[in-house]
């Protein structure tokens, strides 16, 4: 069922995608193109999204369950009413990112991420359901992203004496 | 112009609607990059990765089987694009998140750390497009 439900969201997602524009790079690039010839579509989209998820996220929070409240539930979806934890509809809990803070990763990784969207107009959300409309077009672009994201992980797990030479901790180093 | 605006709220309050679904119903968070790097690092539960990206793929099908083709015109040369995608990818994994993860599920969810990400983002694409399409 969850299956269904997830699909679902991905049927709507795409849908909204399409008709917003966002699958079209020149509207994304106009978007961003502040000095140039401005499209506000983009801001309007995203404003629009926000206004049904800001107080979906909070609703959602409020469904029914009944098990102990966890620190990080309560700590990530601020809505949470203390004291009774909810679950989501269909799955036993809720998967919410715990990371707080704001560290040189993330930064970084938004930088380069922002580079990426700047050059192309296109963020992986667009570029998977342009599968569904100029897969050839889009191939290149998302087996990049595929490499990149590949790339990120190896360096991840680079090898302790590698990690060595370049004076980072190494988490066999414990 | 207003036309195109008005498909644009439309279309967001969708993306909006969806991300919204998502964490109601399978309690996850609508981030592309992740689900991508989901897939990659074979995390638990694949099903519902592959089963929302596939139905953001069908969509574009139903509607253009209700006739309804979008506009797609893509800016960037193969090269560009290449270049483009290996930076998406490592900026995506790096920052833990993309334009729907942090920039709507993030910000919906009052996240500091996503608010951070999506302001980041936001202006150095801004800087970037500025650079490439005014400068060089």
């Amino acid at each position: 069922m969850q299956i269904v439900t997830a699909a679902l969201a991905g049927l709507v997602f795409g849908t909204g995608l399409v008709l917003a524009g966002f699958v079209n790079p020149a509207v994304v690039l106009g978007f961003l193109d502040i000095f140039g010839d401005w499209n506000p579509a983009l801001l309007f989209g995203m404003a629009a999204a926000l206004a049904v998820a800001l107080p979906g996220y909070r609703l959602a929070a409020a469904l029914h369950g009944k098990v102990q409240v966890t620190v990080e539930v309560a700590v990530a979806l601020p809505h949470y009413p203390k004291g009774r934890r909810r679950k989501p509809l269909l799955a036993s809990t809720h998967y919410l990112p715990t990371a707080r803070e704001v560290d040189a990763p993330l930064v970084a990784g938004a930088a380069i991420f922002g580079v990426g969207w700047g050059l192309a107009g296109i963020c992986p959300g667009p570029a998977v359901t342009l599968l569904g409309i100029a897969p050839l077009s889009i191939a290149p672009f998302l087996i990049a992203v595929v490499v990149g994201m590949l790339i990120v992980k190896a360096a991840a797990q680079a090898p302790v004496w590698m990690r060595r030479k370049t004076g980072q901790p190494s988490v066999a180093d414990g | 112009m207003f036309g195109d605006i008005v498909m644009a709220v439309i279309g967001g309050a969708l993306i909006g609607l969806a991300a919204v679904l998502l964490l109601a119903f399978n309690g996850r968070i609508m981030g592309v990059s992740g689900m991508l790097g989901g897939l990659l690092a074979r995390s638990e539960g694949m099903g519902w990765r592959a089963a929302f990206l596939g139905g953001s793929i069908a969509a574009p099908l139903l509607l253009a089987v209700a006739g309804y083709r979008p506009a797609v015109e893509m800016q960037a040369g193969p090269v560009v694009l290449i270049v483009a995608g290996l930076l998406v990818g490592v900026g995506t994994s790096l920052g833990s998140g993309c334009t729907s993860g942090h920039g709507i599920c993030g910000i919906a969810r009052l996240s500091p750390r996503s608010l951070v990400a999506t302001a980041v983002f936001m202006s150095v694409a801004i800087v970037t497009v500025a650079l490439t399409r005014h400068v060089f």
